[in-house]
């Protein structure tokens, strides 16, 4: 194994990991922020015992989100010396202004908000959740900045010098259509997550029969804040798909398995297999008129295949990149992340609506299979998030900056392969042993459920076999 | 050298010295659940008073870094690959640390529990060793390649000179959150805080001893500029002293601020000696790497500068902010000043 083998799992694997955190974090911040903004608005203390009960949750989540998201930072020099050197003029300053901006924002007013239920007034204390879900926005919103650059560079120019690329329009790099795309789809995918977790885990206690108007108020939460999310990602989705065919047409092309150009209209793969040596597509079962719908809005127009881009970006780069570069992308992950992720973003809408319709009319407590269902999808956003970024990532290959840098010439040059094997087989049982101990932690809250302090304190009573009762 | 170069080099010293100060006494209460504390009631007391702001303050080390990628792309290129293992090591630590802070206190038998309480310890005694052991070989000269990256072995990290330097700054580190707890908390812990500080103060007399006689053998420190080295390092002793003097005379605040102040004055002794360099070569000094020629243009450095000091004094308003609400003494048992829920 290489060193660029191993420092591309790498980034891979912490990305993944880190980001089943980011979007439940910031998507619960948002929930509870809700759940609080109704206890002060309707004063019922319902409200409160939510917020507080999905609080302790959100905690969770964020103390793991925190651990991990510091080795993204360290990573790029660490694994990534080369692509530090040429693009540190421009990629550095959002991440420094993501720490100044948005982490000293989340975390003092986390820290102020939940060990400040007694010590403030309750406007103020409901100030510090909407802060923290302002620091989390902007924190996403700067490392997407710098995750759009990597995708579509802007407002830079190349010195020839020093071999460095140079910032010469920060205000470029902040109108990047390809952020204003990316950054509304992320976010809102992010409260997606955060809803439908707490939509999930509240019917799962509705299956139960436990706490049940505390977990049908809190579905309700759930679903409409969920429901709102996923339509809104899934719009935005639309919308980069249209940019994508123009900026980056071989992600595109993969992502719906197309090796030789369409017809016109083309139709949609709905399930395919490819032979990705022989670059074609073996088998698929098409939707006729699908594909120029959804690419192209309209029952015509026709979409280039892999091996027209190929040909089309040698053409462009070959000069710059030599002949032997392979621009082809992981067609296998590329086609099935996106129907998955286009796929349960539906499904999602389609169970929102659903589950609201029969709340309103309640009859939802006695379908208890669609309880289930709901429930199961507590781990439907996490699997379409790593979808979407599989896509985003990997078709971007062979370039970090697209066009611009590959990721070969990007690795540490004096990290070896011994270090880099190491290091991804201690952070591997690391993560799996801190996700084991979440889901163990995050299960327990659930089973104690939101009441649970005051039968503790009962049950004390009756059970102290040291108490002035016992004797 | 440029004047926004020069003021960049000073802000990345500003933002290091931001860290040690303030996570620097959270490593130490941090240390402090093993050396100080009777039981696990004591224990609870003393993260209670980290338990609102240690977050916080670990954002120091996160903007120093991205601020290092920004105005210096190639001093931190440098640095983080070439001190790869001990930055991996210095992550471990950071990782097992914070999720203990909420992870032991969701334990409900005492064995798990004790198991994040273990790691709450190491992964807060790791790091100010790490870093003592990262800043003090990093000053002392590492092999740099025409490349700008290390090509180091053993020897090059962990030396005479660096181990003294990482145990220097966990000794430091300790005693500044003994300080802190004195000024935190009330009953028997704050006294034994005292009285194990009283202790300790000795040890670091010899130890400041031993690390200037190092500086002056391993560093071309007080060779190249004798005058501010000289006075940054008496400077030091004479906190150092003032520390002690606060601790035998009941002058919490003064010994609290003193060790800061310890630890600023190790940051700014460490900047002072690397100007004009920001890597020292221990194969010559051609292959320095030097602050003109490690920054980012000055597009970006004159940018940053103008959001750095836009947002940082809020940041500093609303930290300090929360120290001043958080200002309470935390007693012992459950519920106290402040807990998770009120």
């Amino acid at each position: 194994m290489s060193v660029l083998t191993l420092a591309r799992f790498q980034f891979a694997m912490t990305t993944i990991f880190h980001y089943f955190f980011v979007p439940l974090s910031i998507g619960l911040a948002l929930v509870v922020a809700v759940m609080e903004t109704l206890y002060v608005v309707k004063k019922k203390e319902i409200y409160k015992d939510m917020a507080k009960f999905w609080g302790h949750i959100f905690l969770l989540s964020f103390a793991v989100g925190v651990v991990t998201g510091i080795i993204q930072e360290f990573q790029f020099g660490m694994n990534w010396s080369a692509y530090s050197r040429f693009v540190g003029d421009i990629f550095g300053a959002p991440l420094a202004i993501e720490a100044l901006l948005a982490f000293f924002l989340e975390s003092t007013f986390i820290g102020l908000w939940s060990f400040g239920w007694t010590k403030f007034s309750k406007k103020l204390h409901l100030v510090f959740i909407w802060l923290v879900v302002i620091g989390s926005t902007l924190s996403a919103f700067w490392i997407l900045l710098a995750n759009s650059f990597m995708q579509h560079p802007v407002g830079y120019s190349f010195n020839s010098v020093t071999g460095r690329a140079e910032l010469n329009d920060f205000l470029a790099v902040i109108k990047n259509p390809q952020l204003w795309l990316e950054f509304p789809h992320v976010i809102f995918a992010a409260f997606l997550t955060g809803a439908f977790v707490v939509a999930g885990l509240s019917a799962w206690k509705l299956f139960k029969k436990k706490d049940v108007e505390f977990f049908t108020r809190s579905l309700r939460v759930g679903l409409v804040l969920g429901g709102i999310a996923a339509i809104l990602t899934v719009a935005v989705g639309d919308l980069q798909t249209k940019a994508l065919i123009e900026e980056q047409p071989m992600k595109f092309a993969a992502a719906e398995g197309i090796y030789e150009n369409t017809d016109d209209p083309a139709s949609w793969s709905a399930v395919a297999l490819f032979d990705t040596k022989e670059k074609e597509t073996k088998f698929s079962v098409e939707i006729p008129y699908m594909l120029s719908i959804l690419g192209n809005h309209s029952l015509s127009g026709s979409f280039k295949g892999m091996n027209q881009v190929n040909k089309e970006l040698h053409e462009k780069y070959d000069s710059k990149f030599g002949k032997d570069m392979n621009y082809y992308v992981p067609t296998n992950v590329l086609f099935w992340s996106f129907r998955i992720m286009a796929g349960f973003g539906t499904a999602l809408i389609a169970l929102a609506i659903l589950d609201l319709f029969l709340l309103k009319k309640g009859w939802l407590m006695k379908q208890r299979w669609l309880l289930w269902v709901t429930g199961v999808c507590t781990f439907v956003p996490f699997i379409a998030n790593t979808s979407g970024w599989l896509i985003t990532e990997m078709g971007r290959y062979p370039w970090t900056v697209y066009g611009v840098f590959t990721v070969a010439d990007s690795v540490s040059p004096n990290v070896t392969a011994n270090q880099m094997l190491f290091t991804n087989i201690v952070f591997f049982l690391l993560f799996a042993s801190l996700g084991a101990v979440l889901v163990y932690l995050i299960r327990k809250e659930m089973n104690k459920g939101p009441y649970h302090e005051e039968q503790e304190i009962k049950e004390n009573v009756a059970l102290d076999p040291f108490s002035k009762e016992a004797f | 050298m440029s004047g926004l170069q020069l003021l960049w080099f000073i802000l990345i010293a500003v933002l290091f010295i931001g860290f040690f100060f303030l996570e620097g006494f959270d490593y130490g209460v941090g240390m402090a659940t093993r050396f100080l504390v009777k039981n696990e009631e004591e224990r609870d007391q003393v993260i209670e008073t980290i338990g609102p702001v240690w977050d916080g303050n670990e954002v120091w080390l996160l903007t120093a870094g991205g601020a290092m990628f920004a105005s210096f792309p190639e001093w931190y290129a440098t640095l983080f690959s070439g001190y790869y293992i001990i930055l991996f090591l210095i992550l471990v630590g950071l990782i097992i640390r914070g999720v203990s802070f909420e992870f032991r206190e969701k334990m409900e038998t005492a064995k798990s529990r004790n198991f994040w309480n273990w790691t709450l310890f190491i992964g807060s005694i790791l790091p100010p060793f790490l870093f003592g052991l990262m800043f003090t070989s990093m000053v002392r000269g590492m092999p740099l390649a025409a490349d700008k990256g290390i090509y180091a072995s053993f020897g090059d990290y962990v030396n005479l000179f660096s181990v003294v330097g990482g145990v220097a700054v966990t000794l430091i580190c300790f005693l500044h959150g003994l300080n802190y707890i004195r000024l935190k908390t009330e009953g028997s812990v704050r006294e034994r805080a005292q009285k194990l500080s009283k202790r300790l103060y000795p040890v670091l007399f010899v130890g400041l001893v031993v690390f200037a006689v190092l500086v002056y053998l391993e560093t071309d420190f007080i060779q190249a500029r004798p005058v501010s080295s000289l006075a940054i390092l008496a400077g030091i002793v004479l906190c150092a002293c003032l520390s002690a003097y606060g601790t035998w005379k009941d002058k919490e605040l003064l010994s609290f601020l003193t060790t800061g102040f310890v630890l600023a004055g190790v940051v700014v002794l460490i900047f002072n000696g690397l100007f004009p360099r920001v890597m020292i070569s221990s194969l010559g000094s051609s292959t320095d790497l030097l602050i003109k020629n490690a920054s980012s243009t000055p597009y970006t450095l004159s940018l940053m500068s103008k959001i750095a000091f836009t947002i940082l004094p809020f940041v500093l308003a609303y930290q300090a902010w929360s120290y001043y609400i958080f200002g309470k003494r935390i007693g012992l048992g459950k519920g106290g000043a402040y807990s998770h829920d009120g």
